[in-house]
This record gives structure tokens, C-alpha cells and sequence, in this order.
């Protein structure tokens, strides 16, 4: 049962993703991302992580995609082809991740698979949203702040960027 | 594989009894709205059809349901058809994790059923956020697809306003998820029982009365936001009658245009369901225990809890009816500035004082 649900998760997430590069029209290619953005949600929930779940759906559906989607109806793109000259740089990155992944996957035939000791039963247990919250402020402290930095440096430097023409001069920095 | 389809089986059941109860009760609301907004207006409201027009949601079903479905000829089809339906379905879901009364279980065919909800899952808070959060699309996309001016400006302005307004709803939540320490609404009604003093919009402490974790400020962000989520007047500007036409549902008709409407109304009864559930005790009585119980029927003082969270919901449904005969519609810079610079700061500032109230007098 979990397996045809993992399989089903998987194809659509892989289909989607193709769709959302492939498709011409702007507004199909987020509608794609949206039907991804789903299915990675569930597959969250399979894992037994909800928390992470419903976060997916909030930030990344709820919040990114929408704006994305105001962003493409605002500029009314109708067919966009500006990207078509990136085939060559795309073509190198694609064989670079695909030979990477022909290698490790003939590598697992040697190295014993670790187990992640224990996830199940504390993570399940406990209520995820609080193991999450545990591990987060003290395990991880130092990259949560590091990232708290950085969303604050975008958030100033986005402040700024949109104050720049109120009454007409730059802010002197 | 019988076990399967046998819990299948009591969750379909489950789901069509609280979809029912949704559909009836969102008929009674265009009832309501018509009589109450006829009566604080000084006239009589629908009259005709059926003993004091009580038959009047029936007509208009029927009526919506036998209208022309006119798809404009510069649509993009595919969408226009879509976006209803994706409105309609993401009203609809959100009520599953929604107690509508006491946490009890039955036993049946060899399996726990909990009869008042329909899924008591440990992220439920998150699960009306993300489902609130989604709910945008339905508009943004029937905006865009009716390829009509009017629509894809009401799109547009409905994608702005849910933006601010859902980090507000979230941010409010925030001091009753401190309060009870738990994100399942389930969990978060119990832990209010035992008398109005605990509800969180008072937040007495679980053997006190003095309200030292209130969360007033929270409630009526909550609220206001909730208004402004369901683009009810006075936030309505996404349909502003009177200079978009009808917004992003210009171009719909007959039952795409119902369902439109009915999603409107399903979403002002969600979250009246969860501002009963979080700040005003959910199905608890406002005194301990119920008098059912008292008087020895205690089989059935499930009743009295329902009776509790229905008149809680209708309350929170007759405010936003009172407001729509009362306030005057915001204009849209009005409306950014006070989501961003009125609330925003107040909600942050209950999470604060909720956390260190809690850190210094703990539950």
C-alpha cells in the first residue's frame, strides 16, 4: 500500500516538474508547480512528517506560488522563448546530475545503508511539530540563526530597494 | 483488506452528514442575510415564496441551477471551468478537522469512531491555515481566465488582500497554540473547558480566575482578518459592486456562479467554526460541565455541547451580516495600511506579552 502511494507520489512529482520547464505558457508552468508542490506534501505525509506537510502547503502553495502567479497575470506574459538559448548550459548540468546519480546508485551495492536510529518512534511519538521544535533550538541553533540573519538582510535590502524614489533622491549609504 | 474499506466506508458517511450539514446551513445563511440585513434596513426582505419567504434558498437553487452556463468566447476554457470547482472543493475540505462537538469515541464494527469529527489530526490549526491559504487560487484564476478586465482586476486585488491578511489570521493563532500547547483543535477546545474563565479570548489559568493570559487583542485580529479573508464587507474590494461590477466572478453564471457564492458562504462558516473552537471554548459551556449532566442524563449531554458550538458559530455568522449593514467598504490603500500597520503590530506584540506572561506565570 505505501509503495503504490511512495510510486504514485513519485511519477506525478517527476511529471509535474517536467511540465513546469516544458510548458509554453507561464501561467501552466505555475499551475504545474502548484500540482508538484501538492504531491511533495504527500509524500511528507507518508514519512509521517505532517508538520512539514502542511508547512510545504502554506509557504511554498499558500504564499511563493501565489505570488508568482500575480506577478505573471500583472506582466500578461503570453509565450516567453527568451529561455530557449540556455540549452547548452542545461544539457551540462543535466548529464553532470545524471552521471552523478549512476554512481551512487552503483556505489549503494557496497556501503550498508544507514539507519537512521530511532526517527520513527520519537518523531512519531512526541508530536512532530515539538521534535521539530526541540531539535531546531538546540541541535541546530547556530543555522537557524544563520538563516534568520539572511532573511533579515533580504527583507532590509528589499525595504530599501522599494524606498528608493519616495521624494525623488537615492538614501545615501 | 475488509478493515480498509470499512473505514472508507463510516469516513465517506462522515464526510456526506458534515457536508450536508454544511450545504443546509449555508442555505439558511442566504436566508438570514436577505431577512437581517431587510430588518436593520428597515424593510421586510424576501416575503414570497413559501410562509415569511422561508422557501426563498430553494427557489434560488433552482433557479442558479436552470440558468445558461455562458463560457465568454475569450476565455481560456479549461481554467474557466476549473476555477469554480477548486474554490468549491477548498471551502469544503476545511471542515474535516473541525469538532463540532464533545471528544468522544464510539465503538463500532470493531473500530473507534469519532463521531463529531472527522479527522482528529495532531496539525489540524496548520491544516486551516494551509487550506486558507490556497483558497486564493480559485479567484486568481477565474479572474485571469474570464480574460475580462474587471475580473482580473478583482483576481488581483483578492491575491494582495489574502496575502496580508492570512499572516495575520496566523499570527493571532499563535497566542492560543502558546496557551494550549498543542496545534490538534481537538485538544486545543478541551483544554478551555470548565467555564467561560478558560476560554482563551478570557485566559484564566486552569485553577484561577483573574485573566492573565488573555488573548482579547488576538480575537479581534483574528476576526477582523477572518472578515477580510472571506472578502466580506467592508473588505470586499475583490467583488466591489460598485466599481468592478461583481469582481472576478463578473463573467460566471448559473451554477459556476453558485458555487462561487456558496463557497463564499461555506468559508464565513469555517472560520466562525474556528474562532468558536480557539478563542471561545468550542463546544464547552460557558459554566463546568453541562446541566444535563447534572440532572442525571448524561448519555445526552452531547446535545448540549452541539447546541453550545452552534450558537457560537451563528453568533460569529450574524456579526459578519451586521457588518455588511453597518460599515461602508474600505478604499484599497486603506485596507493594505491597516493590515500591515494596524495589525500586524498588534498581533505581534500579543505573541510577545502571551509568551512572557506564560514564561513568568506558567500554566
Amino acid at each position: 500500500m505505501e509503495q503504490v502511494f511512495f510510486f504514485y507520489f513519485a511519477i506525478v512529482i517527476a511529471a509535474a516538474a517536467v511540465l513546469v520547464v516544458a510548458v509554453r505558457n507561464p501561467i501552466y508552468s505555475a499551475l504545474s508547480l502548484l500540482i508538484m508542490f501538492f504531491h511533495v506534501a504527500g509524500l511528507y505525509v507518508t514519512l509521517h512528517a505532517e508538520f512539514l506537510a502542511a508547512v510545504q502547503i502554506i509557504v511554498y502553495a499558500g504564499a511563493i506560488l501565489v505570488l508568482y502567479l500575480f506577478v505573471v497575470m500583472l506582466l500578461n506574459l503570453r509565450r516567453d522563448d527568451r529561455y530557449h538559448r540556455q540549452w547548452p548550459m542545461a544539457a551540462a548540468v543535466g548529464v553532470t546530475l545524471v552521471i552523478e546519480a549512476i554512481v551512487l546508485t552503483a556505489m549503494k551495492g557496497w556501503t550498508a545503508p544507514v539507519v537512521a536510529a530511532g526517527t520513527e518512534t520519537t518523531v512519531g511519538g512526541a508530536g512532530n511539530a515539538e521534535a521539530i521544535g526541540d531539535v531546531l533550538y538546540t541541535t541546530y541553533l547556530f543555522p537557524f540563526e544563520v538563516a534568520s540573519v539572511i532573511l533579515l538582510v533580504a527583507m532590509i535590502g528589499a525595504i530599501i530597494l522599494a524606498k528608493k524614489d519616495v521624494g525623488g533622491n537615492a538614501p545615501q549609504l | 483488506m475488509t478493515e480498509i474499506s470499512l473505514r472508507l466506508a463510516v469516513s465517506f458517511a462522515q464526510i456526506l452528514a458534515e457536508m450536508s450539514i454544511v450545504m443546509v446551513t449555508v442555505a439558511t445563511m442566504t436566508y438570514f442575510e436577505r431577512k437581517i440585513l431587510g430588518w436593520m434596513q428597515d424593510r421586510m426582505g424576501p416575503m414570497e415564496v413559501g410562509p415569511y419567504g422561508l422557501l426563498q434558498p430553494v427557489a434560488d437553487g433552482i433557479k442558479l441551477f436552470f440558468k445558461e452556463d455562458i463560457i465568454p468566447a475569450g476565455a481560456n476554457r479549461a481554467m474557466f471551468k476549473l476555477a469554480p470547482v477548486l474554490t468549491m472543493v477548498i471551502a469544503m475540505i476545511g471542515f474535516a478537522v473541525i469538532p463540532f462537538g464533545p471528544d468522544v469515541t464510539m465503538d463500532m464494527f470493531g473500530m473507534t469512531i469519532k463521531p463529531f469529527v472527522v479527522a482528529d489530526i495532531n496539525i489540524g490549526v496548520l491544516y486551516i491555515l494551509a487550506i486558507a491559504s490556497i483558497g486564493a487560487y480559485g479567484i486568481i484564476l477565474g479572474g485571469w481566465a474570464s480574460n475580462s478586465k474587471y475580473s482580473l482586476l478583482g483576481g488581483l486585488r483578492s491575491a494582495a488582500q489574502v496575502i496580508s491578511y492570512e499572516l495575520n489570521v496566523g499570527l493571532a493563532i499563535v497566542g492560543v497554540l502558546l496557551l494550549a500547547g498543542t496545534l490538534s483543535l481537538v485538544q486545543i477546545t478541551e483544554a478551555q473547558a470548565g467555564g467561560f474563565w478558560h476560554w482563551f479570548i478570557w485566559g484564566g489559568r486552569p485553577d484561577g480566575f483573574f485573566p492573565i493570559h488573555t488573548q482579547i487583542f488576538a480575537f479581534v485580529v483574528f476576526v477582523i482578518s477572518a472578515v477580510a479573508e472571506t472578502n466580506r464587507i467592508p473588505f470586499d474590494l475583490p467583488e466591489a459592486e460598485s466599481e468592478l461590477v461583481a469582481g472576478f466572478f463578473t463573467e460566471y453564471s448559473g451554477m459556476r456562479f453558485a458555487f462561487y457564492v456558496t463557497a463564499e458562504y461555506a468559508n464565513m462558516l469555517l472560520v466562525s467554526c474556528v474562532a468558536a473552537s480557539l478563542f471561545l471554548g468550542g463546544w464547552n459551556a460557558p459554566y463546568p460541565g453541562t446541566i444535563l449532566e447534572y440532572i442525571g442524563l448524561e448519555q445526552l449531554a452531547w446535545i448540549e455541547h452541539i447546541v453550545w458550538f452552534t450558537g457560537k458559530v451563528y453568533f460569529f455568522l450574524f456579526l459578519f451580516i451586521w457588518l455588511r449593514a453597518t460599515l461602508p467598504r474600505l478604499r484599497y490603500d486603506q485596507l493594505m495600511r491597516f493590515g500591515w500597520k494596524v495589525m500586524l503590530p498588534i498581533a505581534l506584540a500579543n505573541i510577545v506579552i502571551t509568551a512572557l506572561t506564560l514564561y513568568f506565570f506558567p500554566r
